[in-house]
């Protein structure tokens, strides 16, 4: 059953109902706003918190304490008079803050005075030989089967890559009975020595001790391997077996399910395609949003929260959602601002849920192998366009990703090159020897999310048309 | 310290591109200028349509003339431009339509131009099966076809700095100015002179015509575009409507693309443009009652390029009516991509002869600056 949204104007319109949509929500319509929360899933909690209204898991630590923080999230959130549309997919944001919405296989157009960009994180791409393959998907993939359906593997699985994510997904696995056959971690040794002048603020994080018992329960139960620099997984139509390189030694392992991830990045397409700037991040290795620190975008009336606006967890998205909210307050009501939190305690807040990111990203940061593929492997799985493809593309003159289109037909997909664009940019920043920032990314357009010509045809008609004219 | 090169072509899209080509080829060293790159704006991002079919009269002759270049293009480039000559058809959708359709062809004919021939139901079916059963007929131009706008404007780039162009891109050309018969341009921290300027700048061209006292009635504009994802392969022919805003063509690798000429909000100083989504909706129901194998396609993006349209739709094409050494390349009005090859040839032959066969005399910038000699 779709519900379309009850006005045409609202103050506010937050995108995302994830931590920081859910929070940005619920203060903007504390304060008075009306506000409109759209959503793609089909319950509140974006990926962190995804199914917290309808998972079946019921065993509370199967998915651990940080997992049900959600649900006061969404109890705050219900008991305001935000008005909430799931299965709502946005694919259209302009400067003008005009919102194009598909609820239920019909289109929708609202404007907003303020809109709260809450999209997220999408997992980075893992472009190793075989990434292909049926049998190899990424362990957010996984995590959604798990906390939706409470699916879990039972064949042989290898899970490889690095980073946060990949353990928690490895502890929730085992605690729901699934099956684990080696985990392959990929981070770079030298990381640890990078990593370790901020690690003192890291033992001062919440995340230390929650994140070193997952890993020794996961470490207890299944063999890993550390270390390894060379990854790849091959089969014939479907995986059959993964290879990897630790210390030097090669090793070929059977499989029937491989389970990548070495990290998220912002999920920038909405963003850009609305025209916020982004810069290269080198720190993270990805595309984030040039904001304030208010989360104000460079385009007027567009802020952004949550990994979205970089990447910072849960805690740190709940956050930056209320400070992003509370801006659009101070700005549209400026008399409701003393029934919210004041600001500095809001930026105290954060500071203490980022304190230790740095850590982190200095020691998850992925091994150049793992982000800039050569030869065979595919780079494009839209277009299946392999980084021989791009190299040579660039040898005849391709100096952009955007030019590149025009070769090889990259990120011209439907995926908008969610699963190609930071290795495009990263391959060619290395062939052409310049800075990702100077190379540049995908011109994004609307539909973000493809919609269909006939839900198109059934939009609503403008003044425009009765005007139409012959063509010139 | 100035460079002195033999012409300076301002802008990188399809006829900067070209014209500086064709230059090459008659053994000049021009000076190609962008403040993007090649084939950013309307010439990258256009839809690739390679038409004769209902042209203004005034630029058949250079839309025949370009038609011979698009032919052998793979000859001149080095590059294919994914250029395919299925034909354009033109669609009558009622019995008025086709009347109006009668009297041009009967028109062009009188004036000695065979490309455009009247079809009837029968062979409109033929040529482009899927269309609504109650279409009468139309106009089909048989060598028409259409071409990778991207594809192509970046051969054009590639193949005249081969041939000797200088080419500067992400710099914009700055203090355009004339002193001892020479053109200078400043570029960033260089200097170009010659005695020849082009003004092939697109949407930014109207500027420079007007600060060498020749303003013009030129607006911007940015016609949208949108492709579905790939269907099964349904028809061959671009086609395009008689009384409705609609283009309409399949890729070879059964993409739709859906143009047509509703416009977007240009945001020319941010290189930005705004899409009416409203206005493509308009599109879309006219592809879904013409179309109906199209319903269930998917709309994957929807873009628009950002161009110059004059107040009279036909470009401005010839010497500056002022000033010696200045020739205007611009204000293609939502239809140059055709006439890139053929433009540049005869550009460089008025630069080099002083002249061209090619009948471009009601292009000029004169029509809008009577001289008064």
């Amino acid at each position: 059953m779709s519900v379309a949204p009850k006005r045409e104007d609202y103050d506010v319109v937050v995108i995302g109902a994830g931590p920081a949509g859910l929070a940005a929500a619920a203060t903007s319509a504390e304060a008075g706003l009306s506000t409109l929360l759209l959503d793609e899933n089909i319950g509140p909690g974006g990926q962190v918190f995804r199914a917290i209204s309808s998972t079946p898991v019921t065993e509370r630590s199967q998915l651990g304490a940080d997992y049900w923080v959600g649900a006061e999230l969404v109890q705050a959130l219900r008991a305001s008079n935000a008005e909430i549309i799931h299965r709502a997919t946005v694919w259209s944001l302009d400067r003008n803050l005009e919102i194009a919405v598909s609820i239920g296989g019909a289109s929708a157009f609202v404007k907003a005075k303020r809109v709260i960009l809450a999209t997220g994180a999408l997992e980075r791409p893992f472009p190793i030989p075989g990434w292909t393959l049926p049998g190899v998907m990424t362990a957010g993939a996984a995590q959604t089967m798990l906390k939706s359906s409470a699916l879990v593997p039972d064949g042989r699985t290898v899970i490889a890559g690095q980073g946060p994510l990949l353990w928690l997904l490895a502890a929730q696995i085992l605690r729901l009975g699934g099956r684990i056959d080696r985990i392959l971690d990929t981070t770079e040794r030298g990381n640890y020595f990078a990593a370790l002048p901020h690690a003192f603020a890291f033992l001062t994080s919440p995340y230390f001790a929650k994140g070193l018992s997952m890993m020794r329960e996961v470490k207890a139960k299944v063999q890993v391997v550390s270390g390894v620099t060379e990854l790849s997984a091959s089969g014939d139509g479907q995986l059959a077996s993964v290879s990897y390189v630790a210390g030097g030694k090669r090793e070929t392992m059977p499989a029937d399910l491989l389970l990548l991830h070495q990290g998220v990045v912002p999920n920038v397409n909405l963003a850009m395609a609305a025209g916020v700037e982004h810069r290269w991040d080198d720190l993270q290795l990805c595309w984030s949003p040039v904001l304030d620190a208010s989360g104000n975008s460079t385009v007027p009336g567009i802020a952004i929260a949550g990994d979205g606006a970089g990447i910072g967890g849960a805690n740190a998205a709940v956050v930056r959602g209320r400070i992003a909210a509370r801006a659009a307050v101070e700005a549209l009501a400026p008399a409701a601002v003393a029934k919210l939190a004041p600001m500095a305690t809001l930026r105290s807040d954060l500071a203490k849920a980022e304190r230790g990111r740095v850590f982190l990203d200095k020691l998850f940061r992925p091994a150049p192998q793992f982000r800039i593929p050569a030869g065979d492997t595919i780079v494009c799985r839209c277009e299946e366009v392999t980084a021989r493809d791009v190299l040579d593309s660039v040898a005849i003159g391709a100096t952009g990703p955007n030019q590149l289109k025009a070769y090889r037909r990259t990120g011209m997909g439907p995926c908008q090159g969610r699963l190609c664009g930071l290795t495009v940019t990263e391959l060619m920043a290395q062939a052409r020897g310049k800075t990702p920032q100077e190379i540049g990314y995908y011109r994004l357009r609307a539909p973000v999310k493809p919609i269909t010509l006939a839900e198109l045809a059934a939009v609503p008609k403008s003044e425009a048309d009765v005007k139409a004219v012959v063509r010139g | 310290m100035t460079q002195n090169v033999d012409a300076i072509v301002v802008g990188g899209g399809i006829h900067g591109c070209s014209t500086a080509l064709h230059l090459c080829l008659a053994g000049m060293k021009p000076v190609l200028i962008e403040k993007d790159y090649a084939g950013r704006h309307a010439s990258g991002v256009n839809a690739g349509g390679v038409r004769q079919l209902a042209r203004h009269i005034p630029e058949i002759p250079l839309s025949i003339r370009s038609m011979g270049i698009w032919e052998k293009i793979s000859d001149l480039l080095d590059d294919d431009c994914s250029f395919e000559s299925h034909g354009q058809v033109l669609v009558a959708e009622n019995e008025e339509e086709l009347a109006v359709c009668r009297t041009r062809v009967a028109e062009l004919n009188a004036l000695g131009f065979t490309h455009e021939e009247l079809i009837d139901a029968t062979e409109l079916r033929r040529l482009v099966p899927a269309v609504a059963e109650t279409c009468p007929g139309g106009v089909v131009s048989r060598r028409d076809g259409a071409a990778n706008p991207a594809q192509t404007t970046t051969a054009f780039r590639r193949k005249a700095e081969q041939l000797g162009a200088t080419v500067r891109e992400g710099v914009a050309a700055t203090n355009i100015r004339s002193s001892d018969g020479l053109w200078h341009v400043d570029v960033g921290a260089e200097t170009f002179a010659a005695p020849v300027l082009v003004n092939a700048a697109g949407a930014w061209a109207g500027k420079i015509a007007a600060d060498l006292a020749e303003p013009v009635p030129v607006e911007t504009v940015a016609p949208m575009l949108m492709i579905t994802s790939r269907v099964p392969h349904f028809i061959d022919p671009v086609v395009i409507l008689r009384g409705r805003k609609l283009s309409f063509k399949q890729f070879s690798n059964g993409t739709v693309l859906i143009g047509g000429g509703h416009l977007a909000i240009p945001y020319q100083d941010r290189n930005e443009t705004v899409l009416d989504w409203k206005s493509l909706a308009t599109s879309a129901r006219t592809v879904f009652e013409l179309f109906p194998v199209m319903r269930s396609a998917t709309i994957v993006r929807a873009w628009a390029g950002i161009e110059a349209k004059m107040k009279d739709d036909i470009p401005v094409f010839g010497p500056s009516s002022r000033h010696k050494g200045l020739y205007h390349q611009f204000g293609f009005s939502l239809h140059g991509f055709q006439l890139g090859p053929g433009a540049g040839a005869v550009m460089a032959e008025l630069i080099v002869n002083g002249g061209t066969q090619t009948r471009i005399s009601d292009l000029g910038i004169d029509r809008f600056h009577p001289t008064t000699l």
